[in-house]
């Protein structure tokens, strides 16, 4: 008997099958990552947990025979009060007989399992796409990677690669018939010998004569020859930038009620969530403004109060400070979510066009404008559904071209298709870079 | 007299060895019991999840379905809904055990009895194991299918390659040999048959018959179709067999991959047919060596407590109104039936010699034990030696279900009338012959559209599953490359239903 102890043997032995089985539902596990997020909190918003997704796309299908109709024959134990000729009503339909019981829940309508956090997420955020994405990488193409591409035939000592070059060498050897150490060390000792026991003299002419043209031969070709050497290629690829600073901008005056702060906080934390998949380090800069801007943390930035007018574009002014003090453009993608109500005083609306035209967008990977309203509002008479505030009507005249987006949304549950629709893969963008 | 093996829940490897050391004891020496030697590996609970995914076997090549199973599985054992074996035990030579780490020394000690000795003894010795099963090859078998399919893999990509594995997994349940084939006579037979067949016809030699005016041969047309179908080999019941030998499309890969579900599968067919033996046999050794364990002072009342604890609710049968019942428990069946056997052989009673003469009284309940467990698979098994005493202990009757009847109807119960009836039914219930639809290929029009007909006999007017009979059908079109037509029809040859298949698009 031997006793083995598996204990330590690499666990996830069934990884890759569950990758198998994961991508084969994909689409209906996409489904059901979707709907059950929209009911979740935020912060749960990247965590894994129970889905179910519907039985038959991941039926597997066997055959056998039917659970209805025909004639049927159980054997059951546990008889108490029956004997021979009694009848027995139907039980309902499905409930059926224990012994009909399917073993391998085929009949199951629904196939409940769990995912890992990570599966969760990739699911919830795929097929979004970060816009722009691939023009900051080229702008900033100073940073460079090298990596090792192929051998070429000169290069610096340093690269020189040893295997290569002798690979060159033995088959050059090989080639040309260099005559091996071996055979003359071999034909040197059968001289040697025949000389020793007095050989016979013309094969012994012969044999030297050989040997001779052998040494030549093997001087004429040499061991190493500079056309064997080979050197490691490196090549250099432009890194892409693995930074990102997000700017949470939101007026914070006395018209923002806790529900559009609410509201707000998801929008960011999205944000965020999609950011973090994407880029190695995301920065988190918040600003908060009334009629004067303030960087804050996080805590005062959602919680506390403050009082006072709505000057938008001081708000901008600081982050443009800030971006100036520690955000290089060179080295940071630049994205910004600001959030309001839509209030502003109508004499800053220029100002905060010409600051978002000229010094904001131009830096931005992204600019997103939530307007962020109550849940009861009644929709503005005309039914299109445009608001018609202050920043709102600002906000239109951003042109077209630029990386800007603005949505308007009243519901929790609208956060999550408006963060799609913003930040949805655009093919035909993807093809024009 | 012996000492304790242990005290308490904790174990460790010497303990092991002394447990089994103490098991092989009883087993071997006391109850005559042959296994094969053990090999036990000790796992995770994670591990006996991946290992539940996989068929229970530790290799298996890679498919999303065991994902899904495996998905399945946990999901409901962290959720507490479903507990895990305590061992899973593979036939191969030696025999696998796979005992959980957080098996107390008790649970342990049950396993190594119940697997290391009970079934190993069962999987050595029961015929149709040996008729079937290669013990000593399973391992590297499984190992070679899991690489081949995994270089099929990078080699045609794993789409095409899951396609005809879902094909072949659809189909597995009808891709085993039920009947040991003909094997192939080698030269040096043929050769002693061919000088054999001579010598009789020397023998019998009459130049008389030469003169024996010869009838007109048989017409050649009216035989062509039979000659067709004995050319194929049909009718054939095992489909993935036949697909894997007579598919036009397939390529080599695509029937090296259909051998290799068929013959996996193949390797379970044994195990389908003898679960109530298989689990009596393996129920019953650990029950006795426990037993004796404790008589002989090896384990104290704790121990023996726990196990009695662990072992009533494995043999559990709840009644058919029970809440908890799904089936008869092929745990308690055969439990019950091996310790009935051990009654009839030693203290019978008048019944038990009327009904089986040949146990009742003989003695040596062991020796009659092992008998039985080498000859007889559940049908059999059930067939002969489910005794009326036992009837009357489970109480076991048989209700008729007929569609067109108002209610169900009770046929026979636990009586004097009743006994062979209900057994009967019970044995026809482990028949897998029964229990599978009965599905043939029947013919192919060569000459035509090489249409595949398959032929469902229909029992009891019990039509196949229409949903899936489609999607299985579908596979074998994909797989068979022309269009499958598959008939239902009665033993008086009444068509029932038709399903018919196209390919979609040829397997690349």
């Amino acid at each position: 008997m031997h006793i083995i102890d598996r204990r330590l043997n690499p666990g996830g032995k069934s990884f890759a099958n569950r990758q198998r089985f994961l991508r084969r539902a994909r689409a209906q596990v996409r489904k059901a990552v979707r709907e059950a997020s929209s009911h979740r909190s935020i912060k749960d918003a990247g965590k894994g947990g129970e889905v179910s997704i519907p039985a038959g796309g991941v039926h597997e299908p066997v055959l056998r025979r039917s659970t209805e109709g025909g004639v049927r024959d159980y054997v059951l134990p546990g008889n108490k009060k029956y004997i021979q000729g009694d009848g027995i009503p139907r039980p309902d339909q499905g409930s059926g007989q224990g012994s009909r019981a399917s073993d391998s829940g085929e009949g199951e309508d629904e196939f409940r399992f769990a995912l890992t956090d990570e599966e969760y997420l990739d699911l919830y955020l795929e097929d979004l796409e970060l816009p722009d994405l691939a023009k900051r990488q080229i702008a900033g193409a100073e940073a460079v990677q090298w990596r090792q591409a192929g051998y070429s035939s000169d290069g610096p000592p340093a690269r020189l690669s040893v295997p290569r070059t002798l690979r060159q060498s033995l088959s050059r050897r090989i080639a040309l018939k260099r005559p091996k150490a071996d055979e003359i060390r071999q034909l040197r000792d059968e001289i040697e010998r025949l000389e020793r026991e007095g050989g016979h003299f013309e094969e012994l002419v012969k044999l030297r004569a050989d040997l001779e043209h052998r040494i030549l031969r093997s001087k004429r070709i040499p061991y190493i020859d500079p056309v064997d050497v080979r050197y490691r290629r490196l090549e250099s690829t432009p890194k892409p930038i693995a930074k990102a600073v997000m700017f949470c901008l939101m007026d914070v005056s006395g018209s923002m009620n806790e529900h559009m702060k609410d509201l707000a906080k998801r929008f960011y934390s999205l944000l965020y969530l999609f950011l973090n998949r994407r880029y190695e380090h995301v920065d988190v800069v918040f600003i908060r403004h009334t009629h004067e801007a303030q960087e804050v943390d996080e805590q005062t930035f959602f919680y506390s109060r403050e009082t006072g007018g709505t000057v938008v574009s001081t708000a901008l002014f600081k982050m443009e400070e800030i971006l100036q003090a520690r955000y290089p453009i060179s080295d940071w993608n630049i994205y910004a979510a600001q959030a309001s109500d839509g209030d502003n005083t109508s004499s800053d609306n220029s100002v905060v066009l010409q600051q978002l035209r000229d010094v904001i967008l131009p830096v931005c990977q992204y600019y997103a404008y939530v307007e962020v309203g109550m849940d009861d509002e009644e929709e503005p008479p005309g039914g299109a559904g445009e608001p018609s505030t202050n920043l709102w009507r600002a906000y239109r005249r951003v042109s077209v071209d630029a990386p800007f987006a603005m949505r308007r949304v009243r519901h929790r549950r609208d956060i999550y298709p408006v963060f799609r629709e913003l930040f949805s893969r655009r093919t035909e963008a993807a093809e024009g870079i | 007299m012996s000492v304790l093996l242990y005290r308490g829940p904790d174990w460790d490897f010497d303990l092991i060895k002394r447990v089994h050391e103490a098991c092989g004891e009883i087993g071997i020496k006391e109850m005559g019991l042959d296994p094969y030697p053990n090999q036990i590996e000790v796992i995770t609970t994670e591990q006996m999840l991946d290992a539940y995914a996989s068929t229970g076997m530790p290799l298996f090549y890679r498919h999303w379905s065991f994902g899904k199973h495996f998905a399945r599985n946990e999901a409901m054992y962290r959720k507490g809904y479903q507990g895990l074996a305590y061992e899973i035990v593979i036939n191969s030579n030696p025999c696998l055990v796979y005992i959980m780490e957080e098996n107390s020394a008790t649970m342990q000690t049950l396993v190594l009895a119940h697997a290391g000795y009970g079934h190993s003894h069962f999987f050595k010795n029961n015929y149709v194991f040996k008729q079937w099963t290669d013990a000593d090859g399973i391992l590297d078998y499984l190992e070679f299918a899991r690489g081949l399919i995994a270089k099929y893999e990078d080699r045609y990509g794993q789409e095409q390659v899951e396609r005809v594995l879902d094909a072949a997994h659809a189909l597995q349940s009808h891709g085993v040999h039920r009947f040991p084939r003909k094997r192939m006579p080698d030269l040096r037979s043929e050769e002693l048959r061919e000088e054999e067949r001579r010598r009789h016809g020397e023998q019998l030699f009459n130049d008389l018959w030469r003169t024996v005016p010869v009838g007109q041969k048989r017409k050649a047309g009216a035989d062509e179709d039979a000659k067709r179908k004995a050319l194929l080999g049909l009718p054939e019941e095992n489909l993935l067999y036949f697909l894997e030998k007579t598919a036009p499309r397939l390529k080599s890969w695509q029937r090296e991959l259909l051998r290799i579900v068929r013959l996996i599968n193949q390797y379970f067919y044994p195990q389908r047919q003898t679960k109530v033996m298989n689990e009596g046999c393996a129920t019953f050794t650990h029950h006795r060596i426990m037993n004796r364990l404790h008589e002989k002072g090896q384990i104290d009342d704790g121990a023996f407590l726990e196990f009695l604890h662990s072992h009533t609710s494995v043999v559990l049968q709840p009644a058919f109104d029970d809440r908890r019942f799904s089936g008869i428990n092929p745990y308690a069946l055969g439990f019950a039936m091996c310790n009935d056997i051990e009654r009839i052989c030693t203290k019978p009673t008048d019944e038990d010699r009327e009904w089986m003469p040949d146990l009742a009284g003989r003695g040596d309940p062991y020796g009659a034990l092992c008998d039985i467990w080498a000859n007889y698979r559940d049908e059999s098994f059930v067939s002969q030696f489910l005794s009326p005493a036992l009837i009357r202990e489970f109480g076991l009757f048989r209700v008729v279900d007929d569609e067109d009847e108002e209610e169900m109807n009770v046929a026979a119960i636990h009586d004097e009338r009743g006994y062979r009836n209900v057994r009967r039914a019970l044995s026809k219930h482990y028949d897998i012959a029964y229990r599978d639809p009965d599905i043939q290929i029947v013919d192919v029009d060569l000459a035509g559209d090489r249409k595949l007909i398959l032929n469902h006999r229909v029992l009891d007017g019990v039509l196949l599953e229409e949903n899936d009979a489609q999607k299985v059908l579908q596979h074998v079109a994909d797989l068979w490359g022309y269009d499958v037509k598959l008939v239902e029809a009665d033993d008086a040859g009444d068509e029932l239903a038709e399903h018919t298949a196209s390919p979609r698009g040829v397997l690349a």
